[in-house]
């Protein structure tokens, strides 16, 4: 999903534009039912096309799939059978449909290294990249949607082109690098964060994993040298993560709220006696947040991919780490999996967004 | 109007005539150009003059400028220093007189090898440019101009591919078919050009419901002509927008397929494998490391700068 | 009795662009609790003269005058603080378009009390009594259902309609109706005069009426001000206008059509740079 949300939101309330009466609850009903089934459609859609893609790089993997299970120094005759139980004699679009088959069930075969099935891999691993993300965009909500907001209300002067610099040089920063050097600076020299992973070695596995959630484990048990020792961990790649998302956040609140300074209800506010920050926050702001809820999602989104390469550097054990983990060792089926599932998660965070974002405005209802 | 090669000629004639009376400047600027040709260049001209007004943007234009002039002149500028050569005697040297960057963990200088990455990364950037701008643009103007069935399938089409994870799927288009520079491009050209047919789309839409367009069908102008001749053009600033704000993602997920080692094979210089390649020294021998991801930093923040500028001039609107 | 505003030349100059733009030149005026009219064309600094009277100008407005005084308030050097003590309070404004200046995701009702809250410790009990009140002032049927309204629900009329309340529902004593029919059918322009009318006489209000047709000033005033590139052309009574002396009002009043006397061509006003000087 490209960064850059389409521009110029207006202001964001649905207007019948005559002024005549609104249209009869049920017609609102309907037409809204008729576009969640819009919206479920094209996540089906989008979704099938997804395994389409993960079936043909499958397929155009050089790894020969039969010989992957029956080894090098299987006969002919083996080879053969095994050929024909793995339905690779079908045509293509009979595998397809196979291999849709397994996907929906769940059945995304078994990862070489671990040699359990892959999806319970995902499942294991999926907690940690969850926690990071979570920390990350609440940082990002927490200090880009004011950044944005005052950004907007003091447009072209010092403190605008302030949040101006910072989110460009968020939207310009490679994130394994700036990770790199964070590690360098804040743990190799200045030793104020411990180093990579999750958590102490000294700690591993002596939290009883509820949630799989460490801080919120930690947390409930009571453990408070545990949740600590995990949040310092945390504290650095979620703060980089949360920093990439900041700058789109407070980017794009900032391009909202400049659109609704300039309408005139906002002089209408004014001219009742309001001060320009009351103006601000009780009447330009609630007025953004449906796009911004939206464009919130859509950092999230992001934020799962650039957890890809956060976790690699941090040696943070979720599912980025998983991927590129089995990336290196050429785990076909453990990577296509942690592909079908981020990208599906994606996908569905992405679409549903979009769709909100649309309904909030009708002017791309058409686009 | 007139059309075609012949009738430019003669207008390049009667300008030469009136370029002799006027200073080129004033040519330039004149407010009732003679030619299309005069226009074009007009605004061209003016739309230059606003860029270099703009200062942010300007520093964004100096940093490509350098990056191509890197790529292309990387011999001269490593002052004849091989990126390869490998000093296993000598590696992990500290930036100093001998080698301006130090060296890496094979004795090669940092230096050399910086400049001669950025030929690695111009390629990718001007090969998923070239792929994804004409795909997004005719798939856009298409679904724009023939419109209900044909642009609900394109349209479709767009969004599955827009909704995908871009570098998770290099990820596994690369485990798949091996690493490398084509994989890449191919890996990030398949996810980077729906919004450009988006764009393209929303663009033809608006054009073609003009009175000139109809002018064209009644001159009996075909389905491709006026496609490609009449809409695609004014399409094309906010093309040139678009692609270059997203160069500096793409640079980005490119430096990061490298710096999985996906990208660039080694011996092959290449920014995000240089980072890579210097985790390992990163606590002790910190340059390693951090001067070809700053390269990636400045090279994608001067991406970010044009395209913002150049937004300002040719879209205003979309602030 | 005393001039509820003392205008003595006021100059709005905006920096930025090319070349400095003086919108508002030399203007002067006074006002007691009469109504009166500016008339002008687009770009002749009407608006900007009203929003200047508010301090509603942006900060790339340089705001100058000899003299700028509502009541005993100095406009000139008034703090943030002293303007949203004034402004809905004693001043207040109606804007163009309420498709426009009613804020789209909040109740009709809420909009109407919330000058009254700004101003006055009231509970929220009165507060909507005030405002239900102030709805049938601006003879609005149903007063109790357009409360609940949001403004996409209402007609043109209604809207304005709503806006007004809002405005005089605190008691300011001078009102400034910028363009307040411009962007309504005619029949209803008609209607909403006539409710500003009664509400403005009922409170002994000072109004100032800014508006393109002179028509409807000459009608609804009692002065009229003819502005034209920033300056004030002329000053008269309203039903002295038909005896009006500088071209530019000739030609203005000329230029309007008439159903009684058509004419074959509309008489257009043939501009003299020395008006502009």
């Amino acid at each position: 999903m490209s960064v850059e949300a389409a521009p110029g939101l207006s202001a964001a309330g649905a207007r019948d534009g005559t002024g005549s009466r609104s249209h009869g609850a049920a017609t609102r009903l309907a037409r809204a039912s008729a576009r969640a089934a819009s919206l479920l459609g094209s996540l089906a859609l989008t979704f099938l096309g997804l395994t389409a893609v993960t079936f043909f790089i499958g397929r155009m993997s050089s790894i020969d799939p039969v010989i992957a299970v029956v080894g090098d120094h299987a006969t002919r005759e083996i080879y053969d059978k095994a050929r024909i139980a793995m339905g690779l004699d079908r045509s293509l679009v009979e595998q397809y449909l196979i291999y849709l088959g397994k996907v929906l069930r769940g059945e995304l075969g078994s990862s070489v290294i671990t040699s359990h099935p892959v999806l319970a891999d995902l499942m294991h691993f999926f907690p940690a990249t969850f926690e990071l993300a979570t920390v990350a965009i609440l940082i990002g909500v927490a200090f880009g949607v004011p950044a944005g907001v005052m950004a907007a209300a003091r447009q072209g002067r010092g403190f605008d082109h302030v949040v101006r610099v910072v989110g460009l040089f968020g939207y310009s920063m490679p994130i394994f690098w700036i990770g790199l050097v964070s590690l360098f600076l804040f743990y190799g020299k200045l030793g104020w964060v411990p180093g990579p992973g999750r958590i102490d070695a000294f700690y591993e596995d002596v939290l009883e994993p509820r949630t799989g959630v460490i801080l919120i484990d930690a947390a409930l048990a009571g453990e408070w040298d545990i949740f600590r020792n995990a949040f310092g961990h945390l504290i650095l790649p979620a703060s980089l993560l949360g920093y990439l998302s900041l700058a789109y956040i407070a980017r794009m609140t900032r391009s909202f709220m400049i659109d609704q300074l300039r309408q005139e209800y906002v002089t209408t506010a004014l001219i009742k006696g309001r001060s320009f920050v009351g103006a601000v926050w009780r009447h330009a702001f609630p007025n953004i947040l449906v796009p911004l809820i939206t464009v919130m999602g859509l950092s999230y989104a992001s934020l799962l991919e650039g957890a890809v390469l956060t976790e690699t550097v941090f040696a943070w054990p979720g599912l980025g780490l998983y991927i590129t983990r089995s990336l290196f060792n050429a785990d076909m089926n453990a990577v296509l999996g942690g592909t079908l599932v981020v990208g599906g998660v994606f996908i569905g965070i992405n679409l549903t967004c979009d769709f909100l974002y649309r309904l909030a405005d009708p002017r791309l209802r058409e686009a | 109007m007139l059309g075609g090669p012949g009738a430019v000629g003669l207008s390049m004639m009667v300008d030469a005539q009136a370029i002799a009376k006027l200073s080129p400047r004033q040519w330039l600027a004149a407010e009732d150009p003679a030619s299309r040709f005069q226009a074009t260049c007009g605004s061209l001209y003016r739309a230059g003059r606003a860029l270099l007004a703009n200062k942010l943007a300007l520093v964004g234009l100096l940093i490509v400028i350098a990056l191509v002039l890197a790529a292309l002149f990387a011999p001269l500028l490593a002052a004849g220093v091989s990126p390869l050569t490998q000093d296993l005697a000598g590696r992990l040297a500290p930036p100093g007189a001998a080698h301006w960057f130090g060296t890496d963990e094979l004795g090669r200088d940092t230096f050399a090898r910086t400049v001669y990455g950025a030929r690695a990364t111009l390629a990718i950037v001007a090969l998923v440019g070239v792929i994804v701008a004409p795909v997004g643009l005719a798939v856009g103007t298409a679904a724009g101009y023939l419109g209900s069935a044909a642009d609900r399938v394109l349209m479709r089409l767009t969004d599955i591919f827009l909704a995908f994870p871009r570098l998770v799927l290099a990820l596994a288009f690369a485990a798949a078919l091996g690493p490398g520079i084509e994989n890449a491009v191919i890996a990030i050209s398949l996810t980077a050009w729906p919004p450009y047919a988006r764009l393209a789309r929303a663009e033809t839409i608006a054009i073609v419901r003009s009175d000139y367009i109809a002018a064209t069908v009644l001159q009996g102008a075909s389905t491709l002509r006026i496609l490609t001749r009449h809409v695609a053009p004014l399409c094309i600033s906010s093309v040139i927008v678009r692609l270059t704000l997203d160069m500096a993602g793409i640079i980005l997920t490119a430096a990061g397929l490298g710096f999985l080692g996906l990208g660039a094979q080694p011996p092959t210089p290449e920014w995000g494998a240089m980072v890579s390649a210097g985790r390992e020294v990163i606590l002790d021998q910190w340059w390693v490391a951090t001067i070809p991801g700053f390269a990636i930093f400045a090279v994608s923040l001067g991406f970010n700068l044009l395209g913002d500028g150049l937004r300002d001039i040719l879209d205003p609107r979309s602030r | 009795m005393a001039p509820l505003l003392q205008v003595e030349r006021l100059d709005v100059t905006f920096e930025g662009g090319r070349a400095p733009v003086r919108a508002v030149r030399g203007v002067s005026f006074t006002l007691g609790r009469e109504r009166l009219g500016i008339v002008g064309e687009s770009g002749s600094g009407k608006s900007t003269t009203g929003k200047a009277l508010l301090g509603l100008l942006p900060r790339s407005a340089r705001v100058e005058a000899q003299r700028m005084r509502f009541d005993d308030h100095d406009l000139l050097r008034l703090s943030a603080r002293g303007w949203r003590e004034l402004r809905g309070r004693r001043i207040s404004m109606i804007l163009q378009d309420p498709k426009f200046s009613l804020n789209p995701m909040i109740r009709v009702g809420k909009q109407i009390m919330e000058t009254l809250r700004l101003h006055k410790a009231v509970s929220g009990a009165e507060a909507r009594r005030q405002a239900l009140a102030m709805l049938e002032a601006v003879r609005m049927r149903d007063p109790e259902r357009v409360f609940e309204l949001h403004p996409h629900q209402l007609s043109g009329g209604m809207g304005q309609r709503v806006m007004i309340a809002a405005m005089l529902i605190a008691g300011p004593d001078l009102l400034i109706a910028d363009e307040p029919t411009s962007a309504l059918d005619v029949t209803v322009q008609n209607q909403v005069l006539r409710i500003l009318d009664d509400l403005v006489s009922a409170r002994g209000m000072g109004l100032v009426f800014i508006s393109h047709n002179l028509t409807a000033i000459a009608s609804f005033c009692d002065r009229v001000l003819v502005m034209y590139e920033g300056r004030i052309l002329e000053e008269l009574p309203a039903r002295e206008l038909w005896r009006a002396r500088h071209p530019y009002t000739r030609a203005l009043i000329a230029a309007a059509p008439d159903l009684d006397r058509p004419k074959p061509e509309l008489a257009v006003v043939a501009r003299d740079p020395e008006w502009a000087r």
